[in-house]
């Protein structure tokens, strides 16, 4: 337990100061994507990982609070940054018809009925043009040069949002979350309210990744529907995040979403410029393969099956 | 006035009719003992109670009012926990969060949650397990686990489908003296269960169902008399071999 602590406040001094540490404007900006994704990943994870309902349609959440910054701008003329706030509450209301819809069906039929939600909201998005400009996309203007805000405000959000679900799963909502993954029949047996309780961690989960989307259009000033609604970028990656980081762990997310960026970027920039350009173009490849392995070998993710690398790595046997 | 009324039950699957009119009433402080062969119709019957199931016709009153067509939360909220004759522990949780889980049905807090839980469990034995996972325990434990977990809702009657099947002798004395500490504790028990020996020597009164229809009610004594009750048993061992 206190190693634990120890080493959360060396993590924490380190994100602190990372932006003092490493000057490279190119290495802050992984950074502050990873840093988004551990907020993707963790608002996920708690629908996916800990609920048990799967999400193939994060894409809209994110989506939704992304476009909700942008059109604070296009059409109300106010600041981008109360999306921030906004985009979370307008997820919210896009996961209540989402919920009401989807948790009709249990399983492979609800992930399978996210996905499709995710991509009618995506033609929405592209054909109501007087509100979202359609394909030309939104264009704003950035508030900042620097990095540095960019990087403070995210890093609080991810640190909030693990915080977050943190205390949530060791409340009441919590165990409930954790019974409806488990089975659904005894939950109700219990005197759970499953459909309301799904909802809850639905509603928590569209509010954390609809606020990641709103910063999204903060710091990179231009979104189209094919991006921010997008099933491979967005919606897959999620999935990624949390399972390659695991599952139903408070940390997996964090994890997978540094390791998943980091994957992403060696394969985008050709391993920075020293492989030839078309590996470039086999990042999807990874990635599927990545999942193959992970699910093959370290099915908990590297923080569940942290003990089982680190015997790997260290070649020690498991203690009897 | 029973706690607990059946008017009439009727539950259809498509053209059969698992239960067909039955009707019996629990008194309050009573353990009320529901037999009948393989398929009779007893866990419906449960699952009619706790609504898992609609009702196709008739009524089920709870002190005094219908709980027809309440959702299976709300009915546990109103006082009734149920065992399932499958058991279905929350399996990657442990013994003490799958309690804490019920418990959450009376209590908000995390602390009086795990309080409740840890006292429950210290009555159904099993204390010793509470760090466990829940699959990894034994059918034995598993089978009180599911004891533990409804009676954490406090509830006023508690349905127990063959929490005893499946025990070893020493396992079944212990159940039994568990089932009366139960209804000690003032929780009447609408109690399901194949072994005779159990059943008979637990139960006030016993209601015998076969083919989803009553056959017989009364004292252990007179039901096992009945010879609508031997022959449906009786049948069922002719049947059998
Ligand atoms: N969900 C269902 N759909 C269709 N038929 C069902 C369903 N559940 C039960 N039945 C049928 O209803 C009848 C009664 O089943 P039930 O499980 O209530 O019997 P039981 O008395 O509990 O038997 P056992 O002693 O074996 O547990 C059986 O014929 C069974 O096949
Ligand atoms: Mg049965």
């Amino acid at each position: 337990m206190k190693s634990k602590n120890i080493t959360l406040i060396i993590l924490g001094i380190f994100f602190l100061l990372f932006p003092f540490i490493i000057k490279s404007e190119y290495y802050q900006h992984l950074v502050i994507i990873a840093l988004m994704w551990v907020v993707i990943g963790s608002s996920w994870n708690l629908l996916a990982g800990y609920t048990g309902q799967v999400s193939f349609g994060h894409a809209i959440f994110f989506g939704v609070g992304a476009y909700t910054a942008g059109i604070f701008v296009t059409k109300l003329e106010i600041s981008a940054w109360w999306g921030m706030l906004f985009g979370g509450f307008a997820a919210m209301l896009i996961a209540l018809f989402v919920g009401w819809v989807c948790f009709r069906l249990r399983g492979p039929y609800f992930a399978l009925a996210t996905l499709a939600g995710s991509e009618i909201i995506r033609l929405v998005a592209t054909n109501w043009e007087s509100l979202t400009d359609g394909m030309v996309g939104i264009l704003i203007i950035q508030s900042f040069r620097s990095k540095l805000p960019y990087y403070y405000i995210v890093l609080g959000l991810a640190a909030a949002c693990i915080y977050a679900i943190h205390l949530l799963m060791k409340s009441k909502w919590g165990y409930y979350f954790v019974s409806i993954r488990e089975d659904q029949d005894a939950a109700e047996s219990l005197g759970i309210n499953t459909t309301l309780y799904k909802n809850i961690s639905l509603l928590i989960s569209a509010f954390f990744a609809g606020s990641a989307g709103a910063f999204y259009m903060n710091y990179m000033a231009f979104i189209d529907p094919h991006v921010v609604f997008s099933l491979h970028y967005i919606s897959i990656m999620a999935i990624l995040v949390g399972i390659v980081g695991g599952v139903a762990t408070i940390m997996g997310p964090a994890v997978g979403a540094f390791v998943m960026v980091g994957v992403q970027e060696t394969f985008r920039s050709a391993f920075f410029g020293v492989a030839p350009r078309w590996i470039s173009e086999a990042h999807a490849l990874v990635f599927g393969l990545l999942v193959i392995f992970v699910i093959m070998f370290m099915a908990n993710g590297i923080v569940g099956d942290w003990g089982k690398i680190k015997r790997v790595l260290l070649g020690t046997r498991p203690s009897a | 006035m029973p706690l607990l009324e059946l008017k009439k039950l009727v539950k259809d699957f498509g053209g059969l009719k698992a239960v067909n009119e039955v009707s019996f009433q629990v008194e309050k402080g009573e353990i009320f003992g529901l037999i009948g062969p393989n398929g009779s119709g007893k866990t419906t019957i449960f699952n009619c109670i706790n609504n898992f199931y609609p009702i196709t016709n008739g009524d089920v009153i709870f002190k005094g009012k219908s709980i027809k067509g309440l959702k299976p939360h709300k009915v546990c909220h109103l006082g009734i926990g149920r065992t399932f004759q499958v058991v279905k522990p929350l399996a990657r949780m442990t013994v003490l969060e799958n309690v804490t889980a019920s418990a959450f049905c009376r209590f908000n807090t995390i602390r009086e949650a795990q309080k409740e839980a840890g006292r429950v469990l210290e009555f159904c034995n099993l204390n010793t397990s509470k760090e466990k996972l829940a699959k990894s325990l034994p059918i034995g434990s598993r089978k009180r686990l599911e004891i533990a977990r409804a009676l954490a809702t406090r509830p006023d009657m508690i349905l127990l489908d063959e929490t005893a099947a499946g025990l070893n002798p020493s396992e079944l004395d212990e159940a039994i003296d568990l089932i009366r500490r139960i209804r000690e504790s003032g929780i009447t028990i609408l109690i399901v269960e194949h072994i005779m020996k159990l059943i008979m020597s637990i139960s006030d009164r016993i209601h015998a169902i076969n083919f989803g229809q009553t056959i017989a009610e009364g004292s252990p004594k007179e039901v096992a008399d009945n010879p609508a009750v031997i022959e449906a048993y009786l049948g069922e061992e002719y049947a059998r071999s």
